[in-house]
């Protein structure tokens, strides 16, 4: 009896040891978690509630923001990114990866290139696109005289700007979508080809028949990833339209996106308190997107 | 005899549209390089190849800039980081997966629930906390906020999840520390995660902008992306386009050289990531 007692105090003890020891782990990641991730997220809310170098609680920055009309500028430009990048950007990843996987050589050649953009740096890459873009100097201008099209604003031209950012972001994410594509397709069943073929379907069939709707899961993956990094779009625009002593954004508000908002507000007039603000609905945007996500992932991809 | 025939028309056809595809994506980069050796009257008259290859932008930039200073502060920065995130997120995941306690779903929820706050709202409260504690322009403030990042701890609770129980309790049995049996036992099972990790938080981090130019003040503390940047917006007289050029070279070639060199690995990290993620 009594050893049977002893043997459950040991396992007791065992498990209590073995939880001591988890939490021991964990102690510091989570002091930085609610330090620097929860903390200044409740911060930023309560500083957005707040007025500038004034303390008490006040809606003005909302009404402010509401009636701004830059403000308004920069939240559509958001969405124009959205809209014109993320669908772009995966269009063109899926032909070069369908195109990829229907050859057998130089494969890796290709991956290589399409991928390079990804991963160099955005600043550098910016700033060689915005050389290429100048109205009077650039070899885009020079390439398009060639076929006798008259040369573009590009970036300084407001009808233009946001398009050529929006290429440039282009240029760059697609290798990735491409790369996610290639996973997504390898991932499929060969023997669902081989059965249609049996059947006699034609390559167009099968693609919409099993391909496009196996690779659901990536791109759901996908837009919704894409979705979330042009919401936040800033790099690229603070180095393809700032300098010269004018802030990013230009020419007249064309390209000026949220964050670029919010960057301009607590970091050139310091108005931390707006730009929290700004913060705080571009975190509600991201919160909705990020919901809509969960639900159509829970409606599970069974086939 | 003609099936095969069509087939490798098509092939054809798709090698001639993936090579319009490799010239239009490659060209910046060839661009950038023919450029950074123009002299600057090169930009205003134009021509494709520079008239005499001019190396006087790199001599600028060893001999004028702290270039080689952004470049160091951003390896520091780099490679501090990663092997921190490391470390934390795998044992950090370790233990999620592995360990049964009280409150390890909770724990795992919150840290879940701030991947959804973006970057942007935390600048502000950190700059306002680094201006508090005097990190401004310092190496731990461009670094505090990605020591441990949620993604991380995510990705690794996933494949930790994976590692077989019986050769963490054999560990046990043999008298192994917890600490001992996470480093020996868990984290060799899940090399493929650790090293896409370390790739995707070093390439994160040696082109991140937003935060490091925030933080920091001073020329000598930049890091390269920001220096380049503030150096070519900066300019009073006019764009200095073969050192901007020049600039952009030194810090993309040998990223490109390194990935090649890579390449495998790099390519399969990501898709791993994007794949479990």
């Amino acid at each position: 009896m009594s050893e049977v007692t002893s043997k459950a105090q040991r396992t007791i003890k065992l498990k209590t040891r073995r939880a001591l020891i988890a939490y021991g782990f964990l102690v510091i990641p989570l002091l930085f978690f609610l330090c620097i991730r929860i903390y200044p997220t409740l911060y930023a809310f309560s500083l957005s509630f707040r007025a500038h170098n004034a303390s008490g609680f006040t809606l003005d920055n909302y009404s402010t923001l509401f009636h701004d009309h830059v403000f308004w500028r920069s939240v559509l430009n958001t969405l124009l990114y959205v809209i014109i990048t993320v669908p772009l950007q995966m269009a063109f990843g899926l032909l070069i990866a369908l195109g990829i996987e229907k050859i057998h050589h130089f494969r890796w050649f290709y991956r290589v290139i399409y991928f390079l953009p990804y991963i160099t740096s955005i600043v550098a890459v910016s700033w060689v696109w915005r050389l290429m873009f100048d109205e009077n100097t650039g070899v885009l201008n020079h390439v398009l005289a060639w076929f006798h099209i008259a040369p573009q604003g590009w970036l300084a031209d407001p009808s233009e700007a946001l398009l050529s950012v929006s290429i440039v972001m282009i240029w760059q994410a697609m290798g990735f979508s491409m790369l996610i594509f290639m996973a997504g397709i390898q991932a499929i069943p060969r023997q669902l080809y081989e059965a249609a073929q049996i059947d006699g379907s034609s390559s167009w069939k099968m693609f919409w028949r099993i391909t496009f709707p196996l690779l659901n899961p990536t791109l759901v993956f996908l837009a919704v990833t894409g979705v979330i990094s042009a919401l936040q779009t800033f790099t690229q625009i603070q180095n393809l339209t700032a300098g010269g002593g004018q802030t990013a954004g230009g020419p007249l508000n064309s390209t000026s996106s949220m964050v670029v908002y919010m960057f301009n507000n607590a970091f050139t007039n310091f108005n931390m308190e707006y730009a929290s603000a700004v913060t705080v609905t571009l975190f509600i945007l991201i919160l909705i997107v990020t919901l809509i996500q969960l639900k159509i992932i829970n409606r599970s991809f069974d086939y | 005899m003609t099936k095969k025939k069509h087939r490798s028309w098509g092939a054809g056809i798709i090698h001639v549209l993936l090579l319009i595809g490799v010239v239009i994506v490659a060209f910046p980069f060839v661009w950038m390089i023919l450029s950074s050796f123009k002299s600057l009257s090169d930009f205003y008259n134009f021509s494709f190849l520079p008239k005499t290859f001019d190396f006087s932008a790199y001599s600028y930039i060893f001999q004028e800039t702290h270039y080689l200073r952004w470049y160091l502060n951003s390896i520091i920065v780099a490679v501090i980081v990663t092997v921190s995130c490391i470390i934390f997120n795998s044992l950090i995941g370790y233990v999620l997966a592995k360990h049964k306690f009280p409150g390890a779903s909770v724990i795992f929820i919150l840290i879940l629930c701030t991947l959804m706050i973006p970057t942007e709202m935390l600048v502000i409260p950190w700059y306002m906390m680094s201006v508090d504690f005097s990190w401004v322009d310092s190496y731990w403030g461009i670094m505090f906020p990605g020591m441990i990042e949620a993604f991380g701890v995510f990705l690794m609770r996933q494949f930790m999840l994976g590692v077989p129980n019986d050769i963490l309790d054999a560990a046990r049995i043999d008298g192994m520390s917890e600490f001992k049996i996470w480093w020996r036992v868990a984290m060799p099972q899940v090399k493929s995660a650790v090293s896409a990790l370390g790739i995707i938080t070093f390439l994160g981090n040696w082109n991140a902008y937003l935060w490091p130019v925030i933080i920091t003040a001073t020329d000598p503390m930049r890091t390269l992306p920001v220096g380049i940047s503030l150096y070519s917006t900066g300019d009073a007289g006019g764009i200095q386009w073969n050192t901007i050029m020049a600039m952009s070279t030194l810090a993309v070639v040998p990223m490109i050289i390194v990935f090649l060199i890579l390449q495998k690995r790099i390519v399969e990290g990501i898709a791993l990531t994007g794949v479990k993620g």
